[in-house]
């Protein structure tokens, strides 16, 4: 597969089709991927990578990057197309001035994920049939790729490429997914275990801002959290509220657009497992306004944006009037 | 020289304890001991132990106001002693360095009270990580500082007391016995001849420095190394050596408190003054970041550089650029 992007991408280059392409670069690991902008065919040869760890989701950067003269090429995971989509959709991307590939995506994982997995050291990695086996520091390791994948990538909701100029390797489709398992689990649970178990998560938060920064749905030209006169801090926590207002905050600023592809929860140096705080506010959409996927389609209209007479008060659904 | 039975290794923490609030490396950072505290397996923990000296967010004052007059209000609290065990080499060269900032006139008293309460045991990294590069500050893991210095081998633990306050600690714990010097040596040489094998060496650092503030200053990689920056603040945060803060106030319940909290310089409002941001784009602000640690902490403290090579960043940057990939590109440019 990579080398079937690196030869797309120098056709486009060569061909005019695009005037820079959006891809990963390679690190000194096997994991230290990093997002990068290739206009000269040489270092592309060179520098361009795409593998398991090529985690990083190019879609936000788009926004940018289509803002620039010339048209940008831009390869995209699954994850990534469906937020591409979705940016679209917001007007926060000119689609006309993007190139979009899309890549087969048989997951992704990353140093954590791997450290997570068992794996410490790790120098360089290569997948052989479910098996990873993994040079470290300390020798040759090995572990299933199910175990090494990133959480997202474990419970894939779908592998299918939205609204792409083209396809590399096969289209996907969408997946029975137990991504909403937990969420579950959190709503059986007692108010107070509930209060509990978000407190433990949030209290390691250290206001790094990196969920908010990586998310594309995060599109805000100034967010609020960075405006001194809103008075909410942003570097922070002044007490234990400001810490959940933020998340809280976030997560209800993104329903209906969160398309779940899980960046806040893969850049989290804390692993608060944020993702769980947007399927709750996506099981609760679908609950209220019918099933719906942010970023599946060019065209549907999110539930918080459209409205009609009747749409049904969650209060009363609820019942959150009662104590 | 003392020696424990790593069997007991409990039964010192909790004799420690017992005497003062004792610290532990966990996954999330150093915590109070308990029984039940399960020690990190890796060899840093996420957050530096530089919270316990320099906390993320800090009351400094309060005020309360009345009509006309204003009270101002202590909010200082006294600080008790403390032990931190488990400190790696890299994290006790970073309290040299915040101490060069903090200690130096006007010394910040919120700090030093801090620093003045701790005793540091260290410990010797028995299996560095792929991230680690301490060595190239002249770091040595197998000979780490500290009040104790403390190496653990399949079966014991020992202890060696550097200071005073070392000593004291030491002689309080009565389940520790005599031992050989000598004994730490194989240790010590088989973590050298791991430091030897770790894959980040040799970095191009003599391209830093005061000297060549200006070349680097003025490099055009900048651009390229910026370019994907989310400008979070993970990789300030997470480092032990990031000491920049800001002083906000907060209104609750009718009392004013004046904190101060990290800062970063990667965010937007980082040292904006009325007259806008003297770092308009993020990549100045990136800029700000490396050269803080690579030419200007130098110019200022002696020549040292304000990094120690812990890695926390290598691991932790979303996009993976960090201070490693910084110091090859630009070291390059003249060699």
């Amino acid at each position: 597969m990579q080398e079937m992007i690196r030869n797309k991408a120098l056709e486009l280059l060569k061909t005019g089709k695009a005037d820079r392409v959006l891809a990963w670069r390679r690190g000194a690991f096997c994991y230290d991927v990093t997002p990068a902008l290739f206009t000269d065919p040489e270092q592309l040869q060179k520098e361009l990578v795409f593998d398991l760890f090529c985690a990083p989701n190019l879609s936000k950067s788009l926004i940018a990057e289509s803002k620039k003269p010339g048209k940008t090429a831009v390869f995209l995971k699954s994850c990534d197309s469906y937020s591409l989509a979705q940016l679209c959709k917001e007007h926060r991307v000119d689609r006309e001035k993007v190139y979009a590939v899309g890549v087969e995506c048989h997951g992704t994982c990353d140093g954590e994920s791997l450290r997570a997995a068992g794996i410490t050291a790790p120098l360089r990695a290569r997948a052989e049939g479910e098996t990873l086996v993994v040079d470290t520091l300390y020798g040759e390791k090995t572990v299933s790729k199910q175990d090494a994948l990133l959480e997202r990538c474990r419970c894939c909701k779908s592998s299918r490429l939205v609204d792409c100029d083209e396809i590399l390797g096969r289209q996907g489709e969408e997946h029975d997914s137990t991504r909403f398992d937990e969420v579950r689990r959190l709503q059986a649970m007692t108010a107070r275990e509930r209060y509990d178990f978000w407190q433990t998560e949030l209290s390691r938060c250290i206001r790094c801002n990196a969920c908010r920064n990586v998310c594309p749905a995060c599109s805000c030209e100034k967010c609020v959290f960075d405006n001194p006169a809103s008075g909410v801090e942003n570097k922070g926590a002044a007490n234990s509220f400001e810490e959940q207002l933020f998340h809280i905050i976030r997560a209800f600023h993104v329903a209906g657009r969160c398309t779940d592809c899980g960046e806040c929860s893969r850049v989290c140096p804390q692993h608060i497992p944020l993702h769980l705080l947007n399927r709750k506010l996506i099981l609760d959409a679908n609950d209220l306004y019918g099933d719906y996927q942010a970023g599946a389609d060019p065209d549907s209209r999110p539930p918080m944006m459209a409205f009609s007479p009747d749409d049904p008060e969650p209060d009363v659904i609820y019942g959150r009037t009662q104590p | 020289m003392k020696k424990l039975p790593i069997s007991q290794l409990n039964d010192l923490f909790s004799a420690i304890s017992r005497l003062e609030t004792l610290y532990l490396p966990t996954d999330a950072g150093f915590v109070p001991y308990s029984p039940e505290t399960a020690m990190t397996r890796r060899v840093n923990t996420g957050r530096s132990p530089k919270d316990l000296f320099f906390p993320q967010v800090e009351t400094l004052m309060g005020f309360r106001t009345r009509g006309q007059s204003i009270e101002l209000l202590d909010r200082r609290e006294e600080t008790k002693p403390f032990v931190i065990f488990g400190v790696r080499a890299c994290d006790c060269r970073s309290f040299d360095i915040l101490d060069s900032v903090f200690l130096a006139p006007p010394e910040d008293t919120f700090y030093k009270n801090r620093r003045q309460a701790g005793v540091i045991v260290t410990l010797a990294c028995n299996r560095p990580e792929e991230t680690c590069f301490c060595s190239s500050f002249a770091i040595d893991p197998a000979e780490p500082a500290g009040d104790v210095s403390a190496w653990q081998t399949e079966n014991t633990l020992y202890l060696r007391a550097n200071t005073e306050k070392g000593e004291k600690l030491l002689a309080q714990l009565s389940l520790l016995q005599d031992a050989d010097p000598e004994q730490i040596v194989p240790l010590q040489e088989q973590i050298r001849q791991s430091v030897m094998r770790l894959p980040i060496q040799e970095l191009p650092l003599e391209q830093f420095g005061a000297a060549h503030m200006m070349e680097r200053f003025s490099s055009e990689k900048w651009d390229e190394l910026s370019q994907s920056c989310l400008g979070c603040g993970s990789c300030t945060y997470v480092c032990p050596t990031c000491q920049c803060y800001d002083i906000k106030e907060f209104t609750a319940n009718g009392e004013i408190q004046r904190y101060r909290c990290w800062d970063s310089c990667m965010y937007s409002d980082f040292t904006q003054m009325s007259a806008g941001q003297p770092r308009p784009t993020q990549k100045e602000r990136f800029r700000q970041r490396f050269l803080h640690k690579l030419c200007y902490h130098p110019a200022n403290h002696g020549g040292e550089f304000s990094c120690v090579g812990c890695g926390r960043c290598l691991q932790k940057c979303p996009i993976h650029m960090n201070i490693v990939k910084v110091i090859r590109t630009l070291g390059e440019e003249d060699a």
